[in-house]
C-alpha cells in the first residue's frame, strides 16, 4: 500500500494550483456552450494541457503522454477550486476517443480539432423507440445509393440534437446479417435535408433530449467509421467511455460538501438543519457511501497503474452505485428543506438556483440512461458473478423477425 | 502509487485461508457453538504467526500493520471462525503499545499465543445504567456487559474517563458469567468486579481510542469476509438449485439480488483497506474513516445477510445449511463497539457538525 504519487506529481499539482490561482476567475459559470468565454476558457485549458490532454497536437490537442495520475490531479484540483474543467458532451467524451482508435486519418483531421475546441458540437443517434436496453435491435436503415447512404428511421433520447452541428449515428446497413453484425456507424451533418428534430421535454422541465426523424437523408459514403457492419464494435468502445464517466465520486464529493454547507446555513423551525439528529444521521450515512465509492475509485486507479491488480468488479459497479448515490444525496437536500425543497424555476425561495431538484431528477434520468440499473445488474451478475443469461426469445411478440 | 495488497499480504491471506478452509469447516463452528473449545484453532493460528501480528519485533512479534490484521480478520469472518482475535491480536497489543510503557512480558506472551486478553469496554461505549465500572486505588467495582473472549486470561477494562485497566481473570473479586447472544461463533461474558485488583495501563483517552478505532475496523473487516462468504454461497446455491426446469440463478429476480449484494459489498473492500491503512499511516483521517467504515459495513453487512438468506429460500432459514452463523456474525459485528447510529454520530462530532 502506497498512496503517494511522488515528487514529480506533487510538483505537477502545484503547477495546476498555480494556474487556477492565476486564471481561475476566467472560469465560466453557467455560460452557454458556444459563448466566447466558454470557448476562450476551453482554448486556455487545451494550451496548458488541462483538457484534451492526450489528444495529439496534430489534431489540436496538447499531445501529452497518457498519465492517469496527472489527469486525476487535474480533476481533483479543478473540483477543489470549483473551476470549470472544460467542455464535455458526447462529441468530446465519446466520439473523439473512438475516432482516435478507429477513425481514418481524414476523420481525425477533419473532426477532432474543432470538436475539442467546442466549435463543432455533436449528438449521438443510438437509441430508438423500439431499441433501448436492447440497442442492437435498432431498425433505422441506411441503403447505399451510388456514393451516398440514404437513411430512413427514427432516433430518440438524442441529447442536444437541437444544438448539434453533427451526429454520430448507428444505422442498419446489412438487414440480412445477425442483429449485432448488421450495424454501421455513420457521421453526418444535422442540417442535412430530411432531418426533423422534435424536442422531448423531460421531468426537469428542460428539453435535454429530442426525437430525431430521418426521411431520405443522403450522406456521403465515406462518412463511416469502421467497416460496414462493424458499427456495434465501434459503439461498444464508446459505451465503455460513457459508463466510466457516470457517477464520478469526485463530483459526488463536491456535492456532498455543498450539502454540508446547506445544512449549516439553512434553518427549519428555528433550528439549523445540521442540528437535527435525524437529518445529521442521514447525512452521515451518505458520507459513508461517498467514502466507500471514493476508495473504490482509488482501487480502480491503482489497478490501471499496477497491471495484475484486479478491479474488474470494482469497476463494473460504479455506474449503478454512483448514480443511485447521487440521486439519494440530492434527494436528502430536498427532504430536509421541507416545502422549500419543492421550489423551482422563478420561485424566489429557490435555493442554489434549483440545482438540488434539478440534479435529483437528472440523476433519476442517469439511473435509467447509459444502461439502466437493471441492465447494470445483469452485467454484474453475468460477467462479475458468472451467473447465466436469461433464456433468449429471439422472436418475442412485437419484435420484427 | 499502489492501493491494494502487497505480495506478502496476499501470501498471508493465502496461508490463513488455507488453514481455515482445512481446520474450520462449518462443523468446527457448530462444535464450538455446542460448547466446544477454540483452543486448537487458536493454536494453529498462533503457529501461523497470527497471534504475533501486531506485536513489535523487539517483543517477539512480527510487527505488522493494521492492514495485515484486517486481512486476517476478513478471513476469520469468511469462515465465521471462533477465537480471541479481536482482543488478543488486535485491541490489547494496540493499547499496550500505545500506552508507551514497557509491557515486554505481556506483549511477549501475547505474541506467543500463550496469553489471551479480552476486552471490556462497556463503560466507555454504549454504557448501561445497570452495568457501571468505577476504578479507584487500583481496584475495580461494578460490572461490564458483553466482554469478549469468554476464555481470556485477563481483561482490558475501560472506565468512564476512558482510562484502561488490566484485571486478571482469576483475580479475587472478579466473577465471570457467560452471556448468550445470537452469535454462537463467539462467546461473551459479564464481568462483575467486587474490589477486584487491577493494573492501570493508561489514563490517556487516546490510548483507549486507538484500541477502539482498530477494533472497529477489524469488526468491519470481519463483516467484509462474512458477507463475501454469504454472497459466494448464495451464487453457488442459485446455480445449483433448479425450479421451473431452470437454475434459479438464471431468473433476473435472483440475479439482481446477487448483483445488488456484490455492488454494495465491493466498494467495502477498498474502504476496509483504506481504513486499516489510515490507522497506521494517515492519523488525520484515521478516526473518521474508522467510524464510517464500521457503520457502513454494518449496513451493507445487514443487507447482504438478509438478501443472501432469501436467495437460499426456505433452506436459508434452516439450521441444516448453517447460513445463519454468517447472518448472526454480521449482526454481532454490527452491534459491538458501537452500532451504526452511535458511530455515525461520533463521525459527526469529529467533523464539528454537532
Amino acid at each position: 500500500m502506497d498512496l503517494s504519487f511522488g515528487q514529480e506529481y506533487e510538483e505537477f499539482r502545484a503547477e495546476v494550483r498555480g494556474f487556477l490561482d492565476k486564471h481561475g476567475d476566467k472560469s465560466p459559470r453557467n455560460a452557454p456552450m458556444r459563448s466566447p468565454e466558454t470557448l476562450e476558457w476551453q482554448k486556455l485549458l487545451i494550451e496548458h494541457g488541462y483538457t484534451a490532454r492526450t489528444i495529439p497536437e496534430e489534431y489540436g490537442g496538447f499531445g501529452a503522454e497518457p498519465d492517469i495520475i496527472k489527469s486525476r490531479i487535474i480533476a481533483e484540483e479543478f473540483a477543489d477550486a470549483r473551476a470549470n474543467s472544460g467542455l464535455g458532451g458526447q462529441g468530446i467524451s465519446m466520439l473523439v476517443p473512438t475516432l482516435l482508435e478507429m477513425g481514418t486519418q481524414e476523420h481525425k483531421q477533419q473532426f477532432i480539432k474543432p470538436t475539442i475546441h467546442g466549435e463543432m458540437v455533436w449528438c449521438q443517434g443510438y437509441s430508438e423507440p423500439g431499441a433501448g436496453s436492447d440497442l442492437a435491435s435498432l431498425t433505422t436503415r441506411a441503403e447505399l445509393d451510388g456514393d451516398e447512404w440514404v437513411i430512413n428511421g427514427q432516433k430518440i433520447w438524442t441529447s442536444t440534437a437541437h444544438l448539434a452541428d453533427w451526429i454520430f449515428c448507428l444505422v442498419r446497413t446489412e438487414p440480412d446479417a445477425p442483429k449485432h453484425k448488421g450495424i454501421s456507424f455513420l457521421l453526418f451533418r444535422m442540417d442535412t435535408p430530411g432531418i426533423e428534430i422534435r424536442p422531448l421535454v423531460d421531468m426537469t422541465g428542460e428539453a435535454n433530449f429530442n426525437e430525431t426523424f430521418f426521411t431520405d437523408v443522403r450522406v456521403p459514403k465515406h462518412q463511416i467509421v469502421g467497416q460496414r457492419g462493424e458499427g456495434w464494435l465501434v459503439a461498444n468502445a464508446i459505451l465503455g467511455h460513457e459508463r466510466d464517466s457516470l457517477g464520478n465520486p469526485n463530483i459526488t464529493l463536491t456535492r456532498f460538501n455543498a450539502l454540508v454547507d446547506l445544512m449549516k446555513t439553512e434553518t427549519l423551525g428555528g433550528e439549523r438543519l445540521i442540528d437535527n439528529p435525524v437529518y445529521r444521521d442521514r447525512l452521515m450515512q451518505i458520507q459513508g457511501r461517498v467514502m466507500a465509492m471514493r476508495f473504490n475509485d482509488l482501487r480502480i486507479l491503482s489497478s490501471r497503474l499496477n497491471p495484475g491488480q484486479d478491479a474488474g468488479l470494482a469497476r463494473m459497479i460504479v455506474k449503478l452505485q454512483g448514480t443511485e448515490l447521487r440521486h439519494d444525496l440530492e434527494g436528502l437536500a430536498i427532504d430536509i428543506m421541507g416545502e422549500i425543497g419543492l421550489s423551482y424555476g422563478d420561485n424566489p425561495h429557490t435555493r442554489a438556483g434549483g440545482t438540488w431538484q434539478q440534479q435529483f431528477m437528472l440523476y433519476l434520468g442517469l439511473i435509467i440512461g447509459g444502461g439502466t440499473s437493471q441492465i447494470q445488474k445483469n452485467i454484474i451478475s453475468e460477467r462479475g458473478l458468472g451467473m447465466p443469461k436469461e433464456p433468449k426469445f429471439e422472436k418475442a411478440s412485437g419484435q420484427q423477425a | 502509487m499502489q492501493f491494494g495488497l502487497s505480495e506478502e499480504q496476499v501470501l498471508l491471506q493465502d496461508n490463513v485461508k488455507r488453514f481455515l478452509t482445512d481446520k474450520v469447516p462449518l462443523q468446527a463452528v457448530r462444535d464450538y457453538a455446542d460448547g466446544g473449545s477454540d483452543a486448537e484453532i487458536w493454536q494453529g493460528l498462533s503457529e501461523l504467526g497470527v497471534a504475533a501480528l501486531l506485536v513489535p519485533e523487539d517483543h517477539g512479534g512480527v510487527g505488522l500493520k493494521p492492514l495485515d490484521a484486517a486481512i486476517v480478520a476478513e478471513c476469520l469472518g469468511y469462515h465465521v471462525a471462533p477465537g480471541p482475535f479481536m482482543g488478543s491480536v488486535v485491541m490489547a497489543p494496540t493499547a499496550l503499545v500505545a500506552s508507551g510503557d514497557d509491557h515486554a512480558e505481556l506483549l511477549g506472551e501475547l505474541a506467543a499465543g500463550s496469553k489471551r486478553i479480552g476486552i471490556a469496554f462497556g463503560e466507555a461505549v454504549g454504557r448501561r445504567a445497570d452495568a457501571r465500572v468505577t476504578a479507584a486505588d487500583g481496584r475495580l467495582n461494578g460490572s461490564s456487559l458483553f466482554a469478549f473472549d469468554a476464555d481470556a486470561d485477563a481483561y482490558l477494562v475501560a472506565d468512564g474517563s476512558h482510562g484502561l485497566h488490566l484485571v486478571q481473570a482469576d483475580a479475587a473479586g472478579l466473577s465471570r458469567k457467560g452471556l448468550t447472544t445470537v452469535d454462537a461463533s463467539r462467546r461473551t461474558v459479564q464481568l462483575t468486579y467486587d474490589n477486584a485488583p487491577a493494573t492501570q495501563i493508561s489514563d490517556d483517552p487516546e490510548v483507549f481510542a486507538s484500541a477502539l478505532d482498530i477494533g472497529r475496523v477489524m469488526l468491519a473487516a470481519d463483516t467484509l469476509g462474512a458477507a463475501q462468504s454469504m454472497i459466494d454461497q448464495a451464487v453457488e446455491y442459485a446455480l445449483q438449485r433448479e425450479q421451473f426446469n431452470r437454475p434459479i440463478g438464471s431468473f433476473q429476480a435472483v440475479k439482481h439480488m446477487c448483483a445488488e449484494m456484490a455492488a454494495g459489498l465491493e466498494p467495502c473492500r477498498a474502504m476496509v483497506w483504506f481504513a486499516a491503512h489510515a490507522l497506521a499511516e494517515l492519523p488525520d483521517e484515521a478516526r473518521l474513516t474508522a467510524c464510517h467504515t464500521k457503520a457502513h459495513l454494518a449496513e451493507v453487512g445487514k443487507f447482504v445477510a438478509k438478501t443472501a438468506t432469501e436467495v437460499h429460500g426456505g433452506m436459508g432459514f434452516t439450521d441444516l445449511l448453517g447460513l445463519h452463523y454468517w447472518f448472526k456474525r454480521c449482526g454481532s459485528n454490527r452491534q459491538w463497539l458501537g452500532a451504526p447510529e452511535l458511530v455515525r454520530e461520533e463521525a459527526a462530532v469529529l467533523q464539528g457538525l454537532v
